[in-house]
């Protein structure tokens, strides 16, 4: 089995074409606004990214043109609505390698959604009292509260794997820590550090403990090369809105196998094959896990995402992030030397284990202030605890400033930052 | 004016960096009570000695962005050494001076906060324009004298999103004084 973030940069960054930032931004529209006299900088694509005409388009075309009911209706233009519903599907699948996309992709309303269906419909059906189950300090509470939940409905015993001071995963007690392990869920890239744990080391403890996996995707899968077959987990989650798709839909894929075995989550029309006044059968994957009119156009418009990013190329968009994100850490300690903190992997030489969030203080001007004065130069960066406080109490601190990168960003972006910074820094002193 | 110098006024950046009252009080006598802004992680605990329906003594502890930790550190030296009914009088003018003119606020579709186009120009930023702000209502008009350097905090109406960080502690303040009162009913109904 591949080590997922050892590998990447082995098959990336050689004889690939930097991306042309300039022509990439010039297809976003909000990236035209102008904020109090400064054209935007948007440094905040980790909580939501922006979206490409290509996704507006074809989001506004499916209302204007194509929409009906899907899985229901025996005309032209339902037909045209199931068949772009179902293109999506195909182009999600296929973006992360799953072998049958067409069952086992399934559209949620975003990776919490995601999340919340493994615990609630395969941890349900499957865990018993005093099972393990095995988390990280890192999580986002999407992959905390949901595990959190079920454990005190089944009294589950709930582990973590700590932080090391470096802000990696202590790996240490791995085997230990795993034993009699049910179910381990863990982020593939940390919302707030940016650290991405060795996914291939968990997955092979999690397996030698018979352990299913579930992977959250929500950070990796925007900015990365995925596999799920290489990655070898049970089930991977993510979501739309952070891969240039809209709102309101999130993907779950499963092992087919372990779909089909897993009860259904939310109850509904189209989630069926028969209903009687005494009972239901459920009906085939993956419509089992779709109840209710799906997010049509979300669908549409996330599977022109995806075509966008494919066009790109996810390996030029991975190699493109670790550039910046390394510009980023260099020009931001050169600049700022002790004033400024990063809570995460800081070594621009060494971006293996990382990602393009950046997650920093400086002196101690907290992070709402810091946000509040970069707004003034157009600045966008996230501050607060990123629904991550039990990570924000490891950390020390109530609240982070953070930036992250995308395709659409360049060094000017980080030039902006460094400088509004600066301007906090006169202000606050 | 860019509106940054309206929210961060020279008198906020310095309780920001020198608070005053800053400490804590043993409890009893003095009340201990805390706040929260989950928002900003913004965490105010006030401890609170009325005597004879005077504040006699306050001090802040707590940690939180400068707003919240400046609004706090004003607040004391407003209120310390005021009776009660003063200090009562004062959470209702700066609750006032934080509340936007309600025409800004009843359609969120239209009106003034709906102006955020493509041009900069056009666009408030979300924010409200200075002649619809910290004026309170033809009922409640504010008084902005009787405020004091607390006026100061004026400028945060423009920015929404920080006013609950400004009234964090204003709304620990009148919890703790009808905490005091209820005490003060109970001791006597004891008696």
């Amino acid at each position: 089995m591949a080590n997922l973030t050892e590998q990447a940069p082995q098959k990336t960054g050689i004889g690939l074409d930097p991306i042309d930032v300039p022509a990439i931004a010039a297809d976003f529209p909000l990236l035209r606004r102008a904020i109090n006299g400064h054209r935007i900088v948007y440094l905040d694509s980790a909580a939501s990214a922006q979206h490409p005409f290509s996704v507006i388009e074809a989001m506004d075309h499916y209302y204007g043109t194509s929409h009906a009911n899907v899985h229901r209706g025996v005309y032209a233009v339902a037909e045209e609505a199931d068949r772009l519903y179902e293109d999506a599907r195909k182009a999600v699948g296929r973006l992360i390698g799953a072998p049958h996309p067409e069952r086992e992709i399934i559209f949620t309303k975003n990776a919490t959604e995601s999340l919340n269906l493994v615990a609630y419909s395969w941890a349900r059906a499957n865990l018993v009292r005093n099972d393990a189950v095995l988390l990280t300090e890192m999580e986002h509470h999407a992959n905390l509260v949901p595990w959190l939940m079920l454990a005190k409905e089944r009294d589950l015993n709930l582990r973590y794997l700590s932080l090391d001071d470096a802000y990696r995963l202590n790996l240490s007690n791995l085997d230990r820590l795993m034993e009699g392990v049910r179910l381990a869920s863990f982020t593939l890239m940390s919302n707030v550090l940016g650290t991405m744990p060795p996914a291939a080391v968990l997955v092979d403890a999690a397996r030698r403990a018979g352990a299913v996996v579930v992977a959250d995707g929500a950070q990796f899968v925007p900015h990365f090369p995925t596999d799920v077959a290489s990655l070898g987990c049970d089930f991977l989650a993510f979501s739309g809105h952070k891969m240039l798709g809209p709102t309101g839909i999130g993907v779950l894929w499963g092992r087919q196998e372990l779909l089909e075995e897993m009860p259904p989550f939310i109850g509904g029309g189209g989630m069926i094959r028969d209903v009687t006044l005494d009972g239901f059968l459920p009906t085939e994957l993956p419509w089992k896990f779709e109840a209710g009119t799906p997010p049509i156009a979300e669908a549409v418009g996330l599977g022109a995402a995806v075509r966008y990013l494919e066009a790109v190329g996810m390996e030029r968009i991975a190699e493109h992030d670790r550039a910046l994100t390394s510009y980023a850490l260099q020009s931001l300690s050169e600049r700022f030397g002790r004033d400024i903190k990063i809570f995460g992997p800081d070594d621009p030489n060494d971006l293996s284990a990382r990602g393009g969030v950046v997650s920093f203080a400086l002196r101690d001007i907290h992070p709402h202030d810091l946000s509040q004065v970069l707004d003034q130069s157009g600045v966008c960066v996230r501050a607060g605890h990123h629904c991550a406080k039990p990570l924000m109490r490891r950390l020390g601190v109530s609240a982070t400033a953070r930036a992250s990168f995308y395709l659409y960003n360049d060094e000017s972006d980080v030039d902006a930052l460094a400088d509004a910074l600066g301007e906090a820094a006169k202000l606050f002193s | 004016m860019t509106g940054l110098e309206d929210l961060y006024r020279e008198i906020i950046l310095d309780h920001y960096r020198s608070p005053r009252n800053r400490g804590e009080l043993p409890v009893p006598p003095a009340l201990r009570l805390e706040g929260f802004n989950p928002l900003c992680g913004d965490e105010v605990v006030l401890y609170l000695v009325i005597e004879d329906g005077t504040v006699a003594d306050v001090k802040i502890a707590g940690q939180g962005c400068s707003i919240s930790q400046s609004s706090a550190s004003l607040m004391s030296a407003a209120v310390k050494g005021k009776s009660v009914a003063e200090a009562r009088s004062l959470i209702r003018s700066f609750k006032a001076m934080m509340s936007i003119h309600e025409t800004t606020l009843a359609e969120p579709g239209s009106g003034s906060q709906e102006t955020v186009g493509l041009d900069d120009k056009e666009a408030h930023g979300g924010k409200i324009p200075e002649e619809e702000i910290g004026l309170g209502d033809e009922d409640h008009p504010v008084d902005l004298e009787s405020l004091g350097e607390l006026a100061a905090l004026q400028g945060v109406v423009k920015f929404p999103v920080r006013i609950k960080c400004a009234t964090l502690s204003w709304n620990v303040l009148a919890q703790g004084l009808d905490e005091a009162e209820a005490g003060v009913v109970q001791k006597n109904q004891a008696g």
